[in-house]
């Protein structure tokens, strides 16, 4: 039996960005993006929920964002995980990898009694490949990224093929560690029609706040305790409930500073027009060579 | 991210006017499944909430996998190789992707592992997934011979069959036709007998099996030696173990995905379903609604697709400066395509919905008679509804099959040169299509089956109260001419019976039931105009054309066009 600890994130659509919803400015307008499932993390949560279905154990997801992230988790239900926890908090917002993965591994600690810690490579928005790795260091734990496929587990150790440059590695790792996947590593499964009937009324305390405002009819202690009751309740924990030094959360903790943002547009310059004969391509070899492009 | 449900307009309005609380409430039995399983609704409102989400993960599925493997499905097909049928791998990845999302029991019962969902959702899954890949239509909507089991089988038999077709550990077939009982079933041969024990066993052939390499086998075989019609045949459910040869799979034009198989029956173990006897009285009968609503199903899904890939492609491909779009006879021509895909869906979800009551009511019968409960008023209900699914049901699957072979001839001709060629998914489609007004009786069988309840006027009621009623402004004229096609069938109607010749009424049943749709399409698709607007235009042109084709039917009978068949062996040299 192994119990897994999946880190997922909430991230724009930005395969989808059309013309609006980019800023004069160069930068996205992220309330105007649709905000999806990071791949990569769906990949880590179906790894973890395959080794539940062969070893039994139990999944847990946690992402850190804003409470709108609580879409994410909701379907981590529907896709199987057994718990999951959205670490919110006004005063972790602005947060850079150093920051996030210091909230998240205070998080993993609260949580804690686990094999592994699964998480994507990296999100789309940012394509850092960081927050796994730092995530690691502040655990103590060994650390594998670029996982491949998970090729054979014994009792307390693991068999790793990780995707390097041209080719691959096969690491072997002591339990528990964390381990960063790439699409490769496994197919999603699809949401289960019987986990999201039961899982789609499932709601984080923000939300259960937002249903009583205007509504002087409900009462939040009563609210949650019935969402807790038909386990229907989403486990929130803020920097209160992870007693966290507030100089290391946000944007007070994160020393990574933008210092200037480009729209770059790649557009063809030049044009020559290259005769379709032997001296026109050996012209264009030429070019090309000149340029770098061949050599 | 295309999503099947979400992206199609037509069916989102039929989900939205569903209405059909009556049919959850039995099926639910008044939601008392809530208190023991946590996917269970609490109320309509919430089944329905549950539809909607469950309806957005097969569209999910069909419009991000099924579709995008249905090319490779179809050029990969089902293979036969050393005795054993295996299935393309686009094919194999859709039903692992349908078992894991809890799919393949749909309309089972929760204590057998399914998510009892009403038999019109179920058909809305069917078409979504039709619209993906026709040939998945055929495994997938096999789940339904296990119905079968769980209406007429042994508490026993359902525990033995039933969760492994939810789990999506087995897939089915319905073992029927055999090499000299295709359209006619009652002679069948496939020989059942039993040694000294009672075992029953199965000896002989069956040809033309969909998925006939499944895991279980629904098999009508002769338990009664000597006798020659339907009433010596019995329904029997065996596994498709050793004793099952395959013997080949067919080469077929469409639907390549799904493995069409003779099997052969060595001293197969098998157990009897139901009743002796009423293998094909009772079971069959009763399957076949199932079954040709499937059909109709699939057929309104590859209808869909092939609109889809016309109108798209009729966007892209200019032509003497312009979008072949704008030309005005394409743009006819889609019009068209489009108002037989909406007043199809309209006729197919309201016999959905006829076909669930009736399967809803025969349910509370039962449960009524094992409580000791009078059923007397149920029983006068579910009269009426059998009454309007026989006549529904071929009526729906004629016509749905017939205009998918239209609709999909039409968006390969919108293509002009291009849709003939392999690389365009509308050739695959109209192949696809040429299957659903063949299998599951021909459409010729089709309306022999609706014909009676044509003849008896089955709506006569109904058709009376809609030509009373008081539809906005606008409608008046298409009431009108309803009223005027329906003077037109009552006077068909009289000419053909007094005609007293049985082989013109045989061929002029066919005007008769095409009237009779024309009547009760129409006036379904004016009360959707009541609803909304855009539908307006739909029956107008519905209406419009069914005028006029009224019309010809009538020409058809009254100059008695088929009075020539007497001499058939002059004409046909």
């Amino acid at each position: 039996m192994y119990n897994s600890i999946v880190l997922v994130k909430q991230v724009p659509d930005t395969a989808n960005i059309s013309g609006t919803v980019m800023k004069d400015d160069g930068t996205v307008n992220r309330s105007k993006l649709p905000a999806i499932f990071n791949h990569e993390d769906k990949v880590a949560l179906e790894l973890a929920l395959q080794l539940k279905d062969k070893f039994g154990g139990k999944v847990t997801a946690i992402t850190m964002g804003p409470p709108r992230a609580t879409d994410v988790l909701r379907e981590c239900l529907f896709m199987g995980a057994d718990e999951v926890y959205l670490v919110t908090d006004r005063k972790f917002a602005g947060a850079d990898t150093l920051a996030t993965s210091f909230v998240l591994s205070e998080a993993i600690k609260k949580i804690g009694d686990f094999d592994f810690i699964f998480a994507g490579r990296q999100a789309i928005d940012g394509d850092t490949a960081q927050v796994g790795p730092q995530t690691a260091e502040k655990l103590d734990l060994p650390q594998i990224s670029y996982v491949e496929q998970v090729i054979d587990l014994k009792e307390k150790s693991v068999t790793i093929k990780k995707k390097i440059d041209g080719g691959h590695e096969i690491l072997k790792a002591k339990l528990p560690v964390l381990l960063t996947v790439i699409k490769e590593a496994a197919n999603p499964r699809p949401f289960s029609a019987k986990k999201v009937m039961a899982f789609k009324g499932a709601k984080s305390l923000t939300e259960l706040e937002a249903m009583t405002e205007g509504n002087s009819l409900l009462y939040i202690d009563k609210l949650v305790h019935e969402f807790q009751s038909r386990n229907l309740f989403i486990k929130t924990l803020t920097s209160d409930d992870l007693k966290l030094d507030l100089e290391k959360c946000g944007i007070k903790g994160s020393p990574t500073k933008v210092y200037k943002i480009e729209s770059v547009i790649l557009a063809g310059g030049n044009q020559t027009k290259i005769e379709n004969s032997k001296k026109g391509i050996s012209q264009l070899v030429d070019k090309l060579m000149e340029d770098r492009i061949f050599g | 991210m295309p999503n099947f449900f979400l992206d199609n307009k037509d069916i989102q309005f039929h989900f939205n006017n569903l209405n059909i609380e009556d049919v959850v409430k039995i099926c639910e039995d008044d939601f008392h499944d809530s208190k023991e399983y946590d996917y269970a609704p609490i109320n309509y409102e919430d089944a329905l909430e549950n539809y909607r989400k469950v309806l957005e993960i097969v569209g999910d599925l069909s419009g991000n996998f099924i579709s995008q493997r249905a090319t490779d499905v179809d050029i990969e097909g089902a293979v036969f190789q050393d005795g054993k049928v295996s299935y393309a791998k686009g094919t194999k990845e859709n039903l692992t992707q349908l078992a894991q999302a809890d799919l393949m029991g749909m309309i089972f019962p929760r204590k057998y592992g399914g998510i009892n969902f009403p038999f019109t959702i179920y058909m809305m899954a069917v078409e979504i997934i039709s619209r993906a890949d026709a040939s998945l239509m055929n495994i997938f909507g096999l789940q339904d011979i296990a119905d079968t089991i769980k209406k007429f089988g042994t508490e026993e038999q359902r525990q033995e069959f039933l969760p492994k077709f939810c789990t999506g550990e087995y897939t089915g077939a319905m073992a029927l036709t055999e090499p000299d009982a295709g359209s006619d079933l009652q002679a069948v041969k496939l020989q059942a007998y039993q040694d000294e024990k009672g075992a029953w066993f199965l000896k002989g052939v069956k040809r033309f099996i969909t998925n006939g390499n499944g895991d279980v086998l629904l098999v009508l075989a002769r338990t009664e030696a000597g006798t020659k019609d339907g009433r010596g045949l019995s329904m029997f459910a065996c596994y498709g173990d050793k004793t099952v040869k395959v013997r080949r799979i067919e080469h077929k034009l469409g639907i390549h995905g799904s493995p069409t198989c003779e099997l052969q029956f060595n001293d197969t173990p098998a157990q009897l379903i139901g009743q002796r006897k009423f293998g094909l009285i009772k079971y069959v009968i009763d399957l076949m609604f199932r079954a040709r609503m499937g059909v109709s199903a699939q057929a309104l899904g590859i209808s869909q697709a092939a609109y889809e890939e016309a109108l798209k492609y009729a966007k892209e491909r200019e032509q003497f400066g312009k979008a072949i779009y704008n030309i005005p006879v394409v743009t006819n021509m889609l019009i068209d395509m489009r108002v037989m895909l909406e007043s199809n869906r309209t006729l197919f979800y309201s016999t959905s919905k006829f076909v669930d009551r009736k399967e809803k009511v025969e349910e509370l019968i039962e449960k009524y008679k094992a409580e000791g409960k009078s059923f007397s008023e149920e029983n006068i209900k579910l009269k009426h509804l059998t009454k309007i699914a026989n006549l529904l049901t071929p009526l729906t699957k004629f016509i749905l099959s017939e205009t998918a072979n239209k609709i999909t001839y039409d968006a390969l001709q919108i293509h002009g040169g291009t849709g003939y060629m392999r690389e365009f998914k509308v050739e695959r489609l109209a192949r696809d299509a040429r299957i659903t007004n063949i299998y599951e009786g021909t459409s010729q069988l089709q309306v022999v089956a609706a014909s009676g309840g044509v003849i008896n006027d089955v709506f006569a009621e109904l058709f009376i109260e809609k030509e009373n009623k008081n539809f906005k402004a606008g409608l008046i004229k298409l009431q009108n001419h309803l009223k005027e096609i329906r003077l037109i069938y009552l006077e068909c109607l009289k000419y053909v019976v007094e005609k007293k010749e049985s082989s013109f009424q045989d061929v002029a049943s066919k005007d008769l039931v095409e009237l009779y749709s024309y009547i009760y399409i129409g006036y379904l698709l004016l009360d959707e105009a009541e609803k909304d607007d855009r539908k307006i235009f739909i029956a107008n042109r519905y209406i419009i054309n069914a005028l006029a084709n009224a019309k010809k039917n009538a020409e058809s009978i009254k100059a008695e066009l088929f009075s020539d068949i007497l001499h058939a062996d002059k004409i046909l040299i």
